[in-house]
C-alpha cells in the first residue's frame, strides 16, 4: 500500500517508541505483536518489551490488570525497547494511569474515550476525569471513541455486542498502521490465518482493522502521518525472533550439529514454558519432549536421557533451578552433559513471575552443596539466545558437564530482527561427542573415569555398548575406575580434577573484547562491564555518553564461569569499573572477589529492563569521579533514575 | 532389544567385581542373588540392561550388577529411569528402591512413573524402616512404631504400597518376599517381561533395625500367606480351608470355605481392566500381621510411554519429512537487506 494520503502530509522520523496498553483481555499483546511483525518486515530495526501481569485476567478495568506492549523501531540499529514512549495507546483509564508517566513530554496519548466512564475512573482510582481536569497538559491527548467506532463498523454483522467490542484492538492497530505508514496486507493475511476456524471473526477483525486505518486518514484529529525509513543493518536475510524462540532453535541446531538426539524435559513455569512448547512441535527433527510431574523430575529425566546418549536439556526459571539443585550436583559428580536453561524472573520465591531480573547469577555459580563447579553462559539479546544455546551445548558435550544457560524474562519475550544463520556455518559439534564405543586394547578393564588429557572429560559410554557396562553414582568415585571411594586423598584429588576441568573451559572461549570507542578519541578511564540482557541498554547508554563527549569503554561477559582468561587484565587497565546489573551486585561481587578490583555497581530491580538514560547517568557520575570531580554522593544502587526525557 | 544369537550367560556374568556391603543377615542378599539368577533367563543382552536406584540400603544394588547402572539421589530413580526409558526403548530399565526412597521422598516420581506407564520394572524393597540413616520410622512402618525419631510411637498411618500402586493405575502390581526364593524369582521374571511399568513390592527383613517385621508370614506361610494365582480361586490355609469372598458391604473378606461354599470363592483375574477388585484384595491386610495376599495383583496392557513417544515422532517424520534446520531457522516471514 502506498504511504501517501490525499490530504495529509507525511513526516519523516528516524525513531519511534509506541506503547499499547489496555486490560489483560483487550488484546494488546496481539496488537503489539502484529505491529512488530509488519515493522520488522519493512526493514526497520526493532526492539520490543511485552509487559503483562501474572494474572491471566485480573478484574477488568483495574490497575493490576493492565497489560502493555512497547515497540521501539528506527531507521538505524537500536539496542533497547525505548526509554520513553513517543506514543501511548491507552484503552481505558487504568492503562492511562499506569503508563502515561513514562511518555515523553509533548508525546501523543491516544485514549479510548468510550472507556472513561465513572465506573472505570473509580476502578483506576481517579478522583477526577484526567481528560478534563488539566492533569495531562504536558501531552498531546487524542480522544478517540474506539469502542463506538468499532461497534459502528460492525453494525451490519451478526456478532453479539461483546464480540464486536472485543475487536477494538484491531481498530487501534489499524489507526497506528496508518499513523506510521505500515502496509496492511500482511496483517489482513495474518488475521485470515489466525481466525481461520471462525470466518465471522476474520471478516469482523479485517473490517475493524481497515476502519481504524481509514479513520486515521479521514479524521481531522490527526494532521499528519509518519514514516520511518528502513534501517541499514548488515547484509543478509532477516526474520523477527524472540529470545525463547531463538533459544529453542539453538538447541535444535546443537542437536543437528552434534548428531545427537535432542531430549528436553520441563515443568510449566513462566517465563520458560515457551521453550517446551516450541520444542514439542519439532518431532520431525526427532526431538523428544516430556512434561514432567515436577521440576526435580524434569532435570532427573534429562540426566537419565544424557546417560542414555542424548543431548539433554531442561528449561525453567529461578524457583525451578532451586528445586533442581541436587540433581545438577549429581550431574557434576557423574560428569554427564546437561544443559539447564534458567529464564530468570524477579525473585525471591515466586517474586515477579512475568517480570525480568538478573538475580540468579550467584545461584547458577554456587547454588549447590559441596564443591560443584558448573560452567555458566549468558545470552545478551533475543537473537543472541540462539548462539548462547549452541555454546552451552558445546561446553556440555565437550567437557561432560552440566552447563547453566542464563536468559531472562526480557530476552525471552522481547523481539528483534535476526539475521538468519546458515546451518553449515554453525559450529560443528560432532567431534565433541566422542562416545566410547569399545574398550581400549591397552586397558584390562573399562575405566569410566579415565580422562581426555586436553579437556579432562571422561568417556561417554552409553547403554547398549557391549563391554563397557559400568556403574556411576553420586558417591565419591575413585579416580579412573569410578568405584566407590572414601579415600581422603582421592576425594581431594577428584575435587581438584572437577575444578580443573571446568576452569579449563576458559581455554576454549574467546577473550573479553573491549570497545574503547571511536578511533582517535580520548582514552577512556571508565569501563562499563555487563552480562546478559543489559547489553542493549548499556551499549545505548555508552553511545549517549560518547555523543556528549565522554570517553567510556564497554565490555560484555558471555561466559560467567569460567570467565575469559584476560578478564583480570582488562579490569585492571581502567581507573574505574562500573557494573550495571538488574540485581543487587552479583557480578560486582564476583569481579571484586576474583580480581581484587574496586568495581562500582548500578543496581536496580524493578522488573523492567534498564533505560539507557539511567545507565548513562551512572556512567556520567563515574566519568566525573575518574576526572577527579568527586565520588558519587550516595551509593549508586539506591539511586532512583532521574525523570526521563525523550530518547533522540 | 534383539533376541537373536544371545550369548549363553549365567548368574556369574551378572555379578560385578564390587564387594557387597550390606549388613550380614540382610534380606537384600537374597534379593540380589535371585535377581542375578533371573537375568540370564530374560533373553536380554547385558549391555541393554540398566539398573537405576535412589538412596538407601537397597539403592546400592546397581553397583553389584554387571550391567549399566546409575546410583542416583534420594527418591529420584523413577524420574531418571523414565528419561532413559523414554529416550531408548531398546533398553531394559530396572528401578531399585525402598520404602523411604520410593514412598516418601520420591513418592511423586513413583506414582507418576506408574501413571505414565513408562517401560520400567520397579522393585521396591520394603523393610518398613529407614536403614541407612539408622532406624527412623518409614512411610510403611506400622502405626505407633517406636524409633529414634518417634520415641513415643509414630502417629501417621502407613502406606500400603500395593494399594498405592493400584491407585496410581500401574499396569503390573505384585508382592513377594525375600525368603520365598522361588516365588521371588518367578514374580520378578514375570514383572521384567511386562510391557509398561511393573511394580513389585518385596518384603525384606532388616535384621538390624526392624528384625522380624515379616515373621508372621514367614513362620506360618500356609495360614498367613494368601498365594494369588491367575484363574484360580483364592484359597489358603491347610487344604485351602479359608478363602477370599465378597463381603456383605461389597468389599472382600476372608471366610471359611465350609461356611460359604466353594462357589462363593473369588476367582483371581489379573487382567481385569478395572483395578477396584485388586484394590479390595490389597486391603485384606493392613500390614504383614494377618493373612496377606502375595503374588501378582494386576497385569493389564496399556500404551507404553516410550513407544508412544516414538510413534508420534515417526508419524511426524512421515507427515512432514525429516526436519530441515535451514527451513526451521528461516520461518515464514523474512526480508533481505542488501
Amino acid at each position: 500500500m502506498s504511504v501517501s494520503t490525499d490530504h495529509k502530509s507525511i513526516q519523516q522520523v528516524d525513531t519511534v517508541t509506541i506503547r499499547f496498553a489496555g486490560d489483560s483481555g483487550d488484546g494488546m499483546q496481539i496488537a503489539g505483536d502484529r505491529f512488530t511483525s509488519v515493522t520488522a518486515q519493512m526493514g526497520n530495526d526493532i526492539a520490543t518489551l511485552p509487559d503483562f501481569p501474572a494474572e491471566i485476567r485480573a478484574p477488568a478495568g483495574s490497575l493490576p490488570g493492565v497489560s502493555g506492549f512497547q515497540l521501539h523501531f528506527a531507521d538505524h540499529d537500536i539496542l533497547t525497547p525505548g526509554d520513553a514512549p513517543n506514543v501511548l495507546v491507552a484503552m481505558n483509564p487504568a492503562a492511562l494511569k499506569t503508563n502515561v508517566h513514562d511518555v515523553e513530554a509533548g508525546g501523543a496519548v491516544i485514549v479510548n474515550s468510550d472507556a472513561f466512564t465513572k465506573g472505570n475512573l473509580r476502578k483506576a482510582k481517579y478522583d477526577t476525569d484526567p481528560l478534563s481536569d488539566g492533569s495531562l497538559e504536558r501531552y498531546q491527548i487524542f480522544q478517540v471513541p474506539l469502542t463506538t467506532l468499532t461497534v459502528g463498523a460492525l453494525q451490519d454483522t451478526e456478532l453479539g455486542k461483546k464480540d464486536k467490542e472485543r475487536c477494538k484492538n484491531f481498530f487501534a492497530l489499524g489507526l497506528m498502521s496508518w499513523m506510521y505508514s505500515r502496509p496492511t496486507q500482511s496483517t489482513i493475511d495474518w488475521i485470515s490465518e489466525k481466525f481461520a476456524k471462525r470466518p465471522d471473526l476474520v471478516a469482523a477483525n479485517i473490517t475493524v482493522f481497515k476502519a481504524g486505518y481509514a479513520f486515521g486518514e479521514t479524521t481531522e484529529l490527526f494532521t499528519h502521518a509518519y514514516r520511518v525509513k528502513p534501517a541499514k543493518l548488515p547484509e543478509g536475510r532477516y526474520r523477527q525472533i524472540t529470545g525463547n524462540l531463538a533459544l529453542a532453535y539453538g538447541l535444535v541446531a546443537a542437536a543437528e550439529r552434534s548428531g545427537l538426539p535432542l531430549f528436553m524435559s520441563g515443568y510449566p513455569i513462566t517465563p520458560a514454558s515457551d521453550i517446551l512448547h516450541e520444542l514439542s512441535k519439532h518431532k520431525n527433527f526427532g526431538v523428544r519432549t516430556l512434561q514432567a510431574e515436577d521440576e526435580i523430575a524434569a532435570v532427573g529425566m534429562a540426566l537419565g536421557a544424557s546417560f542414555a546418549g542424548n543431548l539433554a536439556v531442561t528449561a525453567t526459571s529461578g524457583p525451578g533451578v532451586a528445586l533442581k539443585a541436587e540433581t545438577i550436583g549429581l550431574a557434576v559428580s557423574v560428569e554427564l552433559p546437561l544443559v539447564i536453561v534458567n529464564i530468570q524472573r524477579g525473585g525471591p520465591s515466586t517474586g515477579l513471575p512475568t517480570k525480568t531480573e538478573q538475580s540468579d547469577l550467584l545461584q547458577a555459580l554456587f547454588g549447590r552443596n559441596g564443591e560443584a563447579p558448573v560452567p555458566v553462559v549468558a545470552a545478551d539479546t533475543p537473537g543472541g539466545c540462539f548462539h548462547a544455546a549452541l555454546e552451552a551445548a558445546r561446553i556440555a558435550i565437550t567437557y561432560r558437564t552440566p552447563v547453566i544457560l542464563l536468559s531472562d524474562g526480557y530476552l525471552a519475550n522481547g523481539a528483534e530482527p535476526w539475521r538468519i544463520p546458515v546451518p553449515e556455518e554453525l559450529p560443528d559439534l560432532t567431534g565433541a561427542v566422542r562416545h566410547a564405543t569399545a574398550r581400549q586394547e591397552e586397558e584390562p578393564e573399562f575405566l569410566p573415569f579415565a580422562r581426555d588429557p586436553d579437556t579432562l572429560a571422561r568417556p561417554w559410554a552409553i547403554p547398549g555398548t557391549a563391554g563397557l557396562e559400568h556403574r556411576i553414582g553420586g558417591i565419591e568415585k575413585a579416580d579412573e575406575t569410578g568405584n566407590i571411594s572414601y579415600d581422603p586423598e582421592n576425594h581431594h584429588h577428584m575435587t581438584e580434577l572437577r575444578k580443573a576441568k571446568v576452569e579449563g573451559v576458559a581455554r576454549s572461549i574467546p577473550p573479553l573484547v573491549v570497545d574503547v570507542g571511536p578511533e582517535g578519541g580520548p582514552t577512556p578511564k571508565v569501563l562499563v562491564v555487563g552480562w546478559g540482557s543489559t547489553y542493549g541498554p548499556i551499549k545505548a547508554a555508552v553511545r549517549r555518553c560518547r555523543a556528549e563527549g565522554m570517553a567510556v569503554a564497554q565490555a560484555h561477559l558471555h561466559h560467567l564461569n569460567p570467565m575469559p582468561t584476560n578478564t583480570g587484565d582488562v579490569l585492571a587497565s581502567f581507573d574505574r569499573v562500573l557494573v550495571p546489573e538488574m540485581n543487587m551486585g552479583q557480578l560486582r561481587m564476583l569481579l571484586r572477589a576474583r580480581y581484587l578490583v574496586d568495581v562500582q555497581g548500578y543496581n536496580r530491580v524493578t522488573g523492567l529492563p534498564f533505560t539507557s538514560i539511567e545507565i548513562a547517568n551512572a556512567i556520567t557520575r563515574e566519568v566525573r569521579a575518574a576526572d577527579g570531580l568527586g565520588e558519587p554522593a550516595e551509593p549508586l544502587s539506591t539511586t532512583a533514575p532521574a525523570p526521563v526525557g525523550g530518547m533522540s | 532389544m534383539t533376541t537373536t544369537e544371545l550369548p549363553q550367560l549365567s548368574r556369574k556374568d551378572f555379578s560385578s567385581d564390587q564387594e557387597v556391603r550390606w549388613c550380614p543377615g540382610c534380606g537384600d542378599y537374597a534379593i540380589l542373588a535371585t535377581i542375578q539368577g533371573v537375568m540370564p533367563d530374560l533373553g536380554m543382552r547385558r549391555e541393554d540392561i540398566v539398573f537405576v536406584s535412589g538412596i538407601g540400603c537397597s539403592s546400592r544394588f546397581p553397583y553389584y550388577m554387571n550391567t549399566y547402572g546409575f546410583h542416583s539421589i534420594h527418591g529420584r530413580a523413577p524420574a531418571i529411569a523414565t528419561g532413559i526409558s523414554a529416550s531408548r526403548s531398546d533398553l531394559k530399565v530396572f528401578v531399585i528402591t525402598g520404602d523411604g526412597d520410593g514412598l516418601s521422598i520420591g513418592g511423586n516420581h513413583l506414582i507418576h512413573a506408574m501413571r505414565r506407564n513408562a517401560n520400567l520394572t520397579i522393585i521396591l524393597f520394603n523393610n518398613q524402616i529407614y536403614g541407612l540413616t539408622k532406624g527412623q520410622y518409614s512411610p510403611t512402618s506400622e502405626l505407633g512404631k517406636v524409633t529414634k525419631s518417634t520415641p513415643f510411637g509414630s502417629l501417621d498411618t502407613p502406606f500400603n504400597p500395593v494399594s498405592l500402586a493400584l491407585g496410581a493405575e500401574a499396569t503390573f502390581v505384585a508382592r513377594t518376599m525375600d525368603t520365598e526364593r522361588t516365588h521371588l524369582a518367578a514374580t520378578i521374571e514375570q514383572a521384567a517381561h511386562h510391557q509398561g511399568t511393573a511394580f513389585v513390592e518385596v518384603y525384606q527383613n532388616c535384621n538390624i533395625f526392624n528384625d522380624g517385621a515379616f515373621d508372621v508370614l514367614k513362620d506360618d506361610p500356609l495360614e498367613q500367606q494368601i498365594r494369588l494365582e491367575h484363574g484360580q480361586p483364592i484359597r489358603f490355609g491347610k487344604d485351602g480351608h479359608r478363602a477370599v469372598v465378597r463381603a456383605p458391604d461389597g468389599g472382600l473378606t476372608i471366610a471359611e470355605v465350609a461356611d460359604v461354599g466353594e462357589d462363593a470363592v473369588i476367582v483371581h483375574d489379573i487382567h481385569r481392566p478395572d483395578p477396584s477388585l485388586a484394590f479390595s484384595l490389597s486391603r485384606l491386610a493392613h500390614g504383614p500381621s494377618s493373612p496377606t495376599p502375595m503374588g501378582v495383583f494386576r497385569q493389564v496392557q496399556r500404551a507404553v510411554y516410550g513407544q508412544e513417544v516414538e510413534r508420534q515422532i515417526e508419524a511426524e517424520v512421515q507427515r512432514r519429512g525429516p526436519g530441515s534446520l535451514a527451513e526451521l531457522l528461516t520461518g515464514k516471514d523474512t526480508w533481505s537487506i542488501a
